[in-house]
């Protein structure tokens, strides 16, 4: 009867103290700083005269307000060179590890962690970003929180928290030729709705997952948080402790050996419970494409833009309304219509080096549309340098993209990256939200593949059209 | 920060579903350093056009709904971006209580922790509450009984017992911490350092 899932082993690690009223007070092993959150949670540890618990606990970088190019010091961006310079005092002042702006290690917090094996199976991780969810690929229980929480982590390497209900979705099948991850990803949050998961804890498991890559899981589990879920998991497998083994801050020789004893007893019993299951054939997905200002308002690129009209239910019709006002799009238009002006491939959910050579294996040899600017910004550092080594730079400005330095760029268009008002862009980032990537800026989420061959055309493309 | 028992005034009607955190406050403003004073850039693409001259036509512009200090949203208020400048700006303006049939959660738990009541309300308490400011009647919370009462009805309302005591006495959670928790704490972290030695080497990043 009964088992425990992942999520449950993770939690019941973790907890300190349990409450009456059911709320734990729970042990975070690690915490991720960057230079937009941090600032007041820092300025509230000052003024009380607090310490920092565990220093080492923690790690630091700028990834949000950076430029992607013209790093030379100081920052053009005044504000974004305050904030930088802040997060560098505060750093030194606490004695947390710091990566600069200009060293091989530096990149967008949810890449770099992974990287240096910061992160690890069977960790409590946060930090002050919604997107720390994809963390969770590695198995640990990894989740954004806000700045006062952050203090509060700061200071007792602890947070109070209820426990989420757990929800399973399983994913089914092989995807078919051009269809990634994303595509599945954005198929599943259409479906459930980008409330469709609060409240929950959510674990990723069947066939499609178990063959994923973690640079595939990690995508998969930084999208959780746009179904509404704080945390998404993957048990640790042979995939995850391949990529772990050898990672500057993961567990060597004997320490290693007992840390994969630990992590094996961590995947959900095969008895165990979840309070929703939601499952999700891989195989018979095409590319999937974001035609609204919500992850949800999805579609397949064969298919036209919706009519509210036909949308039964009163708030969603509104909603579909103020969309395709603010999007610019009729009803009935085929999505494969549907010109852009921009193209953007990066971020932290598809910043990685896969993400990389999926779009440089569609753009090779061809070049980007008359009518379209298009950047890659890769995910860190070590994602850029390994991208070059493998000639992907070349492969992309012969294409005639723009190849830039790592950072969270045009998906949070906290710096220079970003869009004009009205301007259109076939993004792989996360969020199509009103002015996410620039006030009166329209954004399509899609696959880096699926973007990258819409810099090749001038508009929304079926990728396994593409004449090779 | 202190703590308030019963919040009375207008509330705004923002009907719309799934309201995020970059509508609430958008990103070009997260390049400052301080939580004071961000009530201005609140809805900000909504609220300013272009050229910064208030748009008359969003709710928070127009009088009477300009001194709010209610909100009254759709599902899943919040959601995205998990800046706690969204419950920085929504205080700074004014909200002391933002009621919804949902909220992204880590905008709630932002809320609990900046005296801003996210108060879920759903099916026809919430169509209640939604007529009720658009026909501009005075909304009273009250902590203490845990009632809303808009126009000349009461709703009951259940909340975290956590959370309306941090909002009631407007506790400073880390003290609280410090001084009740921190033997169990370093007790904890010595077991796991025996059990996990692997979270505690001390490596370079």
């Amino acid at each position: 009867m009964g088992g425990s899932t992942l999520y449950d082993k993770v939690w019941a690690g973790h907890v300190v103290k349990r409450d009456d009223d059911g709320s734990c007070l729970l042990y975070v092993d690690r915490h991720l700083v960057q230079e937009v959150s941090s600032p007041q949670a820092f300025a509230g540890l000052i003024a009380r005269g607090r310490r920092v618990r565990r220093p080492e606990a923690h790690l630091a970088v700028a990834d949000h307000a950076v430029p992607t190019s013209g790093r030379d010091r100081p920052l053009p961006d005044g504000l974004a060179a305050r904030q930088v310079a802040r997060l560098e005092e505060n750093a030194a002042r606490f004695g947390i590890p710091y990566i600069p702006l200009r060293d091989a290690r530096h990149g967008i917090v949810h890449v770099i962690g992974p990287e240096r094996g910061f992160t690890l199976p069977g960790i409590t991780l946060v930090c002050g970003d919604s997107h720390t969810c994809t963390h969770g690929a590695f198995g640990a229980i990894a989740f954004g929180i806000g700045s006062s929480e952050c203090e509060m982590v700061l200071a007792t390497q602890c947070l109070r928290q209820m426990p989420q209900r757990r929800m399973r979705v399983l994913l089914h099948g092989r995807p078919g030729p051009g269809v990634a991850v994303k595509d599945l990803v954005l198929a599943l949050i259409a479906r459930i709705g980008v409330g469709g998961a609060v409240g929950h804890a959510v674990e990723f498991a069947g066939a499609a997952v178990a063959a994923m890559s973690m640079d595939a899981r990690m995508t998969l589990c930084n999208m959780t948080i746009e179904a509404g879920a704080r945390i998404g998991m993957i048990a640790p497998d042979d995939t995850t402790f391949a990529y772990l083994e050898g990672r500057p801050m993961a567990p060597r020789g004997a320490l290693w050996e007992r840390a994969l004893d630990h992590w094996r007893g961590l995947p959900s019993d095969p008895g165990a419970v979840f309070d929703r299951e939601v499952s999700l054939d891989a195989g018979t997905l095409a590319p999937y494409v974001t035609w609204g200002t919500t992850p949800e308002e999805a579609a397949p690129v064969t298919a036209h833009i919706p009519d509210p009209a036909a949308e039964p239910d009163p708030d969603r019709r509104a909603r579909m309304r103020r969309s395709l006002a603010y999007m610019d799009l009729r009803p009935g238009t085929a999505l494969q219509d549907v010109a852009i002006d921009r193209v953007f491939i990066g971020s932290c959910t598809n910043g990685r080096l896969e993400d990389l050579r999926a779009a440089a294996a569609v753009v090779a040899g061809r070049h980007v549309d008359s009518r379209v600017q298009a950047m890659v910004v890769p995910g860190s550092a070590a994602v850029r340098a390994a991208a070059e080594a493998e000639g992907l730079d070349r492969v992309f400005r012969d294409a005639g993209f723009a190849w830039r330095e790592a950072g969270c760029s045009m998906c949070v268009a906290m710096n220079d990256d970003r869009l004009a008002p009205g301007e259109r862009c076939a993004s792989t980032s996360n969020r199509n939200f009103e002015g996410r990537q620039g006030a009166g800026g329209r954004t399509h989420l899609m696959s880096p593949a699926m973007a990258a061959a819409a810099s090749l055309t001038g508009h929304l493309t079926d990728v396994r059209e593409l004449a090779r | 920060m202190s703590g308030w028992t019963r919040l009375e005034g207008l509330a705004a009607p923002l009907p719309a579903n799934d309201i995020d955190t970059d509508v609430i406050f958008p990103a070009r403003y997260l390049l400052l350093l301080e939580k004071q004073g961000l009530g201005r850039y609140l809805f900000h693409g909504h609220r300013f056009g272009r050229d910064g001259s208030p748009l008359a036509d969003f709710v928070l512009n127009r009088p009477p709904y300009d001194r709010a200090r209610f909100l009254v949203a759709g599902a899943n208020f919040g959601c995205g971006s998990s800046r706690e400048h969204a419950v920085w700006a929504l205080a700074d303006f004014g909200i002391g209580c933002v009621i919804a049939r949902g909220f992204g959660e880590i905008f709630a738990a932002n809320c609990a922790r900046n005296g801003v009541l996210a108060l879920r309300l759903e099916d026809d308490a919430h169509a209640h509450a939604m007529a009720a400011a658009r026909a501009g009647e005075t909304f009273a919370v009250d902590l203490a009984a845990r009632t809303l009462a808009c126009g000349d009805i009461l709703v009951p309302f259940d909340i975290d017992t956590r959370v309306r005591r941090a909002l009631m006495q407007g506790l400073d959670e880390i003290g609280f911490t410090e001084a009740d928790d921190m033997t169990d704490i370093a007790r904890f972290e010595d077991q796991r350092k025996d059990r996990l030695p692997w979270l505690f080497q001390d490596i370079v990043p």
